[in-house]
């Protein structure tokens, strides 16, 4: 497939669409961590690059096949989401995301200093196994079972536990077991995008997961709107295409890029579909057609 | 060797407690992780470089000059960045635009000087080395400890004993409330931003001249570290801060000298996972009952 759209596709916009796929599935991933359930972290890259690195160094140095080591990669994350999951019992708020932004900077710090991975030259030579059609494959099917997730009696409870923790829990939810659950579906999605990341690049290395990477991820979530699956589809394309598309300004791209989330948060101040409410505009949709018929 | 060591920390934390107190003072009133504020520190240590190179001060002008630019600077990033945003936003989105300030700041001062480390000149401040007993204690260390205390008790006096500071604890107990009792809020916010950022430049000269290098990415690492010091004192409490600030100093240099040097930035952090995981609220942060 990749074979056949390369002839039509510019090699560099088809990069950028794998890219835009990839990214689609770190952010569904926070998403659902912050978007829907409102429990802030600034880590998801830990995830990512636990994602990247196992799957990498499976693929590498023993040789497994491309699924194995994309799963065993995103399992990794699992144990680590679970385990991250854990402290938002008792945390709140901003001590939360500090405990996130610490627990990527040690897995940053670890990945630092770890000889099978290459420590801080980073591992080359991963095989190229992510193409356009398996990227996108999974971003329909991650965004289909995240709205079944969303519009589920479980999806409603984790947006109660955003809106009010102490409401939800006494309309009988089981606040624990469903942050828990947030962590651990997060963690999954970072650590699967890690590990498709890695079989992109050839090429990966511990400053690719640093901080700056968890917060454009966050950022993509903010930007998009908080919860709203479109609104991470967007926000992710405009975040991702924002530094391409700022190419033309050369050095001022990250000047531009800085003054760009500034303006934008002024502007739509609850992202750019945080506000647009779907069932409304379907609602009217559907009565004008309604009435077109009667 | 365990004194030197300590004080080698102390000397580190001073520099973290001033950085933590402009994160603990805007978080305080108005709830929001102020991620430019490493970048100020940066913008400091750079200030001082000037004033350094082109006007040939002294170190401690050198110091005021920064202080003062900072303060202007963080009064005009609070005004186009945050003031906006104030109450008709999430806390979230306020966060994203005080990242955006960030990446903007430091592109901006690698755009004007470069990526590249520099340094402030060697004769900037006299060196002697005092030895005392068994520790060697030099001149910089008594100056930066020094200042640094200085500048806490300065602040700790204008908030419990001043009219503003009192505006500034009544804004932190309830924004609302304090408007109502006629204090102008907005002035408040701005002063607060002031005073932290004059703090931070402070430390960030202090640091680039004990570390004897400054570079435009400098900003993220000490941020963070700070911030994690504002946390592990009680977010919101600034004796919470000086103490968390100290207490992280010491315990990094501690962590370097006993345990591995490669592992410096993961020590401060996986302390801080652990003090949490124990505290929930940092180490004088005050419980907050929720109430329905």
């Amino acid at each position: 497939m990749d074979a056949f759209l390369s002839q039509y596709i510019d090699p560099y916009y088809l990069r950028i669409m794998i890219l835009i796929g990839i990214n689609l599935i770190l952010v569904l991933g926070l998403n659902i961590i912050t978007g829907v359930t409102g429990q802030l972290s600034m880590g998801h890259a830990g995830f990512m690059s636990l994602g990247a690195y196992t799957s990498a160094i499976l693929s590498v140095q023993f040789g497994t096949p491309f699924v194995v080591s994309l799963l065993a990669g995103a399992m990794v994350a699992v144990v680590f989401g679970f385990v991250i999951g854990i402290p938002t019992l008792r945390l709140e708020g901003d001590y939360l995301a500090m405990v996130t932004i610490g627990f990527a900077e040690i897995v940053r710090v670890f990945f630092l200093n770890f000889k099978p991975g290459g420590k801080a030259v980073g591992l080359s030579g991963i095989p190229q196994e992510t193409n356009f059609a398996l990227v996108w494959v999974l971003v329909i099917i991650i965004i289909y079972f995240n709205y079944r997730l969303l519009n589920s009696r479980t999806g409603r409870a984790l947006f109660a536990i955003r809106e009010d923790e102490i409401a939800a829990e006494s309309s009988g939810i089981n606040i624990s077991k469903l942050k828990v659950m947030a962590f651990v579906i997060g963690a999954f999605l970072g650590g699967l995008g890690g590990g498709l990341y890695a079989h992109y690049m050839y090429y990966i290395s511990p400053q690719d997961f640093g901080f700056m990477k968890s917060i454009e991820l966050l950022n993509m979530v903010v930007l998009g709107g908080m919860g709203s699956i479109p609104g991470a589809i967007l926000g992710t394309t405009v975040l991702t295409l924002a530094p391409e598309l700022l190419r033309v300004v050369a050095e001022y791209r990250l000047l531009f890029y800085g003054a760009l989330l500034v303006i934008l948060m002024i502007f739509r101040p609850n992202g750019l579909l945080g506000d647009v409410r779907w069932y409304d505009i379907r609602q009217r949709l559907f009565k004008r057609h309604q009435s077109e018929r009667g | 060797m365990l004194l030197e060591q300590l004080l080698n920390g102390l000397t580190l934390g001073s520099s973290y407690a001033l950085i933590a107190l402009g994160y603990t003072m805007v978080y305080g009133i108005i709830q929001l992780i102020n991620f430019a504020h490493g970048e100020i520190y940066m913008i400091g240590a750079f200030a001082g470089l000037l004033l350094v190179t082109a006007f040939d001060v002294n170190i401690f002008v050198a110091i005021l000059g920064a202080m003062v630019f900072c303060m202007i600077l963080g009064m005009v990033i609070e005004r186009i960045a945050y003031r906006p945003l104030r109450g008709k936003s999430s806390r979230l989105s306020a966060l994203i635009s005080a990242i955006g300030v960030s990446i903007f700041l430091s592109t901006l001062m690698v755009l004007i000087r470069g990526t590249n480390t520099t340094r402030y000149p060697e004769d900037i401040i006299h060196q002697t080395t005092y030895t005392i007993g068994s520790i060697d204690i030099s001149s910089l260390q008594i100056v930066i400890l020094l200042l640094s205390a200085c500048l806490m008790i300065a602040l700790q006096l204008m908030i419990r004993r001043t009219r503003i500071g009192k505006a500034m604890r009544a804004c932190s107990q309830d924004l609302d409330a304090a408007a109502l009792m006629g204090i102008n809020v907005n002035r408040i916010i701005a002063f607060t931003f002031a005073v932290g950022s004059a703090l931070a430049a402070a430390g960030g000269v202090m640091v680039a001249v004990y570390y004897n290098a400054l570079w435009p990415y400098m900003g993220t690492m000490a941020g963070l570290k700070a911030f994690c010091a504002a946390v592990l004192g009680g977010i919101g409490s600034i004796p919470g801060a000086m103490l968390g600030g100290l207490s992280l100093g010491v315990m990094e240099i501690m962590g370097v000298a006993y345990i591995s040097s490669s592992y410096k930035d993961a020590i401060a952090f996986a302390v801080l996972i652990l003090v949490l995981l124990i505290r929930p609220q940092g180490i004088l942060g005050q419980k907050i009952s929720k109430k329905v």
